[in-house]
């Protein structure tokens, strides 16, 4: 009785303010979609950075025969110093692997990294690749003391640490991110006053209804519920837009940074999809609850 | 049954009090008529006892509570043993007779089978048998303040206030509002009765008291409407 009841009101209440309505749940999709897609940048850099970041190495080039480098004096690296520059690394706190990458190999990289640039990776000669160390760390963001104790060695040309070059790539990451979940919170607050707006129109329709009400002495939960769960409704439609719109941002984005990165690793999963679309959608309801409320309050008093 | 002791109420922004030093007291089972020009402070009494304004001084009680008291939590249940009716009968437009009826006692949560029950009863009570299914624009004013009648009583309040419900009704179909009322009365409900009309309080005899500036300056039993002046 009581919830056949409520659920008529609800529904007549929902028509009757159809554009309204539309508007609140075009509003709250947007804003759920755009926090969603938010949280799943956020998780998949997060992935990313694991990822890469266990990958990531110290290089540490030796000097070659004309090398630009200061530090060289345009002498090639001797044997006896490419086995001290071992002994020293392998030496080292946090040093976990240490490979040495000769002439041959450095030309086989090389041509495979430039293949697609015909000239580039002709006009290299095998002579002209600088030997290297290639030094994996036990705790990758444990990097400084590894750099300082190389730099400036003799036959030791430079050290890069890989993580800066990709550090740059995350940072630009961070900001999308950022910027996703500012758009984001903007549009969650639209939809908040569009749903007070929504609930105060409804309520101003319904005042000979509520009015009565309150005459015949109905209590404050009975008068109110109709247009909370007009809101939630509303809220939830909106979710379950935002949910489709999710999957699809999944598939066609975030699958495509897992081909580009041909590893399902590094890419978030549908177990990430769903518990973001979960979180979006109890976001959606609660504002949407707490706007009718906050709303209500002020426009229906005893 | 409606205690007022010493009640004065002004509203925000007015200087003159709607209702100044007023005590009354209405039994169990009267019927008064509440008398008086326009903003001597009928309604403002009638508003005072379902609690819908609150009296700057002076103590209410209604049905044994003290309102004062009353949180704002408990008001609906004070308002379910009091029935309103109102010079504009506030019937739902896009509900019929029985619909409008059923509605008092769907909001306070009754359950289906009395509704079913109960409301063709009192729909009977008011004379509108066989009118269940009219929608209000189909009706008279007269049939439609019985419809509000109906809603009003159906629920078996201790109390029916009713605010000139005879204001916008011809003599003839006032009559029968007014037997109507008469008749609720007699099942022990106590009926207070705001009203401009001479007619019906000369023709009824019962309690007057009438209002003058928000104070009272006439209650007597078996009254008629004109005798101050």
């Amino acid at each position: 009785m009581r919830a056949n009841f409520i659920f008529s009101e609800v529904w007549i209440g929902l028509r009757r303010n159809l554009t309204m309505t539309i508007a609140v749940i075009i509003t709250v999709a947007v804003g759920m979609a755009m926090l969603g897609v938010g949280l799943m940048i956020n998780a998949q850099v997060g992935m990313m950075k694991d990822y890469w970041y266990d990958k990531v190495e110290v290089s540490v080039f030796l000097c070659t025969k004309n090398s630009d480098m200061p530090s060289c004096k345009g002498k090639a690296v001797t044997q006896g110093q490419t086995q001290a520059l071992k002994q020293q690394i392998e030496g080292l706190p946090g040093v976990e692997q240490v490979f040495y990458e000769d002439q041959a190999t450095a030309y086989k990289n090389f041509q495979d990294a430039y293949s697609n640039q015909k000239a580039l990776a002709d006009a290299a000669k095998v002579e002209d690749m600088p030997t290297s160390f290639r030094i994996k760390l036990e705790n990758p963001d444990n990097y400084q003391p590894v750099i300082q104790a190389l730099q400036g060695q003799p036959g030791v040309a430079q050290v890069i640490n890989q993580r800066d070059l990709i550090s740059q790539f995350f940072t630009m990451l961070d900001k999308l991110r950022y910027a996703a979940v500012v758009v984001a919170v903007v549009l969650v607050l639209a939809a908040a006053l569009l749903i007070g707006n929504t609930v105060r129109l409804s309520a101003f329709n319904r005042r000979r209804e509520t009015g009565i009400m309150r005459l015949v002495g109905a209590s404050n939960l009975y008068i109110q519920l109709p247009f909370v769960m007009e809101g939630m409704i509303a809220g939830l439609i909106g979710g379950v837009f935002a949910a489709v719109m999710l999957i699809v941002t999944k598939v066609l984005l975030f699958d495509e940074v897992a081909q580009f990165l041909s590893s399902t690793a590094a890419t978030i999963g549908w177990d990430d999809v769903a518990s973001v679309i979960t979180l979006t959608m109890i976001i959606g309801v609660v504002i949407c609850v707490l706007a009718s409320f906050v709303t209500l309050r002020r426009y229906l008093r005893v | 049954m409606i205690h007022f002791d010493n009640v004065t109420k002004v509203y925000t922004n007015q200087n003159r009090p709607a209702l100044d030093h007023v005590s009354v007291d209405v039994d169990k089972g009267e019927f008064v008529f509440l008398v008086g020009p326009s903003g001597s402070g009928k309604s403002t009494f009638l508003r005072l006892v379902l609690k819908e304004e609150r009296p700057n001084s002076g103590a209410i009680h209604v049905a044994g509570k003290d309102l004062a008291r009353l949180s704002n939590f408990k008001v609906p249940h004070l308002r379910r043993r009091i029935g309103c009716v109102f010079q504009d009968f506030r019937l739902l437009p896009n509900k019929n007779v029985y619909e409008n009826v059923a509605f008092a006692l769907e909001v306070i949560g009754k359950p289906r089978r009395f509704i079913r029950k109960v409301v063709p009863e009192v729909i009977e009570l008011v004379g509108l048998e066989g009118k269940a299914h009219r929608m209000p624009d189909e009706l008279s004013g007269g049939e439609q303040q019985r419809v509000a009648m109906a809603r009003a009583f159906v629920n078996r309040p201790m109390i029916l206030l009713a605010d000139e419900p005879t204001g916008n009704i011809d003599p003839a179909t006032s009559i029968g509002i007014m037997k109507v009322l008469d008749r609720i009365n007699r099942t022990g409900t106590t009926v207070v009765m705001a009203t401009h009309d001479a007619a019906i309080v000369d023709s009824m005899r019962k309690r007057v008291v009438e209002l003058e500036d928000g104070k009272i300056v006439r209650d007597q039993s078996r009254g008629v409407y004109g005798q101050a002046y």
